[in-house]
């Protein structure tokens, strides 16, 4: 199951570093909608500071719908999904391959975004252990349930409406949850904070574990 | 926990395994009621016109919340209901990824059709209740919050179990979504509650009978519970029946089609149009 994965993961960031995409079009996106929120709330008022952390995982939550759907068109050209069935990977390892690639691609991204925020919103990072935590297992929540409901809106002619329907309300408790525990750390108690980082674990656990055991079945129709 | 029992086990009215005949058409019932549905379902109207009665005429104003404590005969209840609907829906997604039995399916998708409604009506309720009691019609309480998304995630899984696929296809991809519904609301529950703790004073008093509890209050309100898992069971027993009928249906058209097809092969003689108008007839008088 490893082995597959690694392969599945490689094959996904390759295609990247080949085509590009979530560099050159999902990226860009990103910081744009920073500036929008530049733009939305005043930048000389104290709100934008304040509000840092949550703007930064609502960025993050609407690009990992871009990020999602680009996961998966890469499956849904002929055949691809059957090839994929045909090749005898364990259906766990295929998906903890996809969760992988887009995981370290969110994690790029969202490295990135925080750039982004410290110099755009002028807000001052600290409590960094706690910050990282959040980090990791709020980008595995996100791309577990990503990658579950990813599949599971594959190949329809409805996935790019369907897809934020499904997932965004699903990814609500890791919005509060990585909010709060960004607005510890940044606050300076980060001690506070831990109580959702646990959180965070137990939602990312919940879905890696459920889409192990579920994408088998997923993958066998199409 | 009695409905997916009732309603699971209540056959539908049809034989799904008949062998329709495709000339004649569908041939199921007109109707998806049964004598024991019947009977539940004027049981039920007997006990909702003595909620009525109930709620409007025999138990008095409050001191407090005046004629608006008539609005908690049916709120809690919409609320139990939804939730109750939510609970079958995982049970039935659940059974349906064990087993794949269609049926189970039909169930699951049946309690959150009828939960959508009875969360919406919930979601109103309260907000017509809140907006006199509190001042404001929405506040940001674990309760409310999880409800309004468990709304959401019912539209969502809706919104898959209508996709254009085959009917295995849907019902799987729509029961993961069913099997993860419960396990959601929980989190966002929590989510919520600590976030609401930890960080500021519950806005909202405890909502829990503060007032003056009469004894008739309590008995209504119990009964209101009552009344209303009644009504959820008759609504999700028809809403199965329906939606068997409809898989029926959709199955049956495919075997119509399918012959249809075979028949123009086998004949060679039938232009493609005719059968491509109506599938059923074409077949029929085929030597």
């Amino acid at each position: 199951m490893w082995r597959d994965a690694l392969l599945v993961a490689g094959k996904d960031l390759r295609i990247e570093r080949r085509s590009r995409v979530a560099v050159n079009q999902i990226l860009p996106v990103a910081l744009a909608m920073l500036m929008l929120f530049g733009f939305a709330l005043d930048p000389d008022s104290p709100v934008l500071a304040r509000a840092t952390p949550g703007l930064f995982w609502v960025v993050v939550l609407f690009v990992t719908v871009l990020a999602v759907e680009r996961s998966f068109s890469l499956e849904s050209a002929d055949g691809v999904r059957d090839a994929l069935r045909l090749s005898g990977l364990h259906p766990g390892g295929i998906f903890l391959g996809k969760f992988a690639a887009l995981a370290a691609q969110l994690a790029a991204l969202q490295v990135v975004l925080g750039f982004g925020v410290v110099v755009l919103f002028g807000r001052d990072l600290a409590g960094y252990p706690l910050l990282l935590a959040t980090l990791v297992a709020a980008t595995a929540g996100i791309a577990a349930a990503g990658t579950l409901y990813g599949v599971l809106a594959a190949g329809l002619r409805v996935r790019e409406t369907l897809l934020p329907l499904l997932l965004l309300p699903v990814l609500a408790p890791v919005l509060i949850a990585a909010t709060r525990a960004f607005e510890t750390a940044l606050d300076g108690v980060p001690s506070d904070g831990w109580p959702w980082f646990n959180l965070l674990a137990v939602f990312a656990l919940i879905y890696t574990g459920f889409g192990i055991l579920a994408f088998g079945s997923l993958l066998e129709d199409s | 926990m009695t409905t997916p029992h009732t309603a699971a086990s209540t056959p539908p009215p049809t034989d799904p395994h008949a062998p329709d005949p495709p000339t004649t058409g569908v041939a199921a019932p007109a109707h998806t009621g049964s004598s024991a549905t019947r009977t539940l379902g004027l049981v039920t109207l007997a006990a909702m016109a003595l909620l009525v009665f109930l709620a409007f005429v025999a138990s008095p104003r409050d001191q407090v919340q005046g004629d608006l404590v008539r609005l908690l005969y049916i709120h809690p209840a919409l609320a139990w209901t939804a939730y109750l609907a939510c609970g079958v829906a995982t049970t039935a997604s659940i059974w349906h990824l064990v087993k794949k039995t269609p049926g189970s399916d039909v169930l699951a998708h049946s309690a959150v059709e009828v939960g959508a409604v009875l969360t919406a009506l919930t979601l109103a309720t309260g907000s017509i209740w809140g907006r006199p009691t509190w001042g404001v019609y929405w506040v940001w309480d674990a309760r409310l919050t999880s409800t309004a998304l468990l709304f959401l995630l019912l539209l969502g899984y809706l919104a898959l179990h209508r996709i254009d696929a085959a009917p295995e296809v849907r019902s799987r991809r729509a029961a993961v979504v069913g099997v993860l519904l419960v396990p959601n609301v929980v989190l966002v529950h929590q989510s919520v509650e600590w976030w609401r703790t930890l960080h500021q004073d519950p806005t909202l008093a405890r909502r829990d009978f503060d007032f003056a509890t009469s004894d008739l209050f309590m008995f209504t309100l119990v009964y209101s519970v009552v009344v209303m898992s009644l009504v959820f069971t008759w609504l999700l027993i028809h809403r199965f029946r329906v939606g068997w009928l409809a898989l029926q249906a959709e199955e049956l058209w495919l075997d119509t089609a399918i012959e249809a097809r075979r028949a123009e092969g086998a004949g060679t003689t039938e232009p493609a149009e005719t059968t491509r108008t109506e599938p059923p007839r074409s077949e029929g008088g085929l030597p």
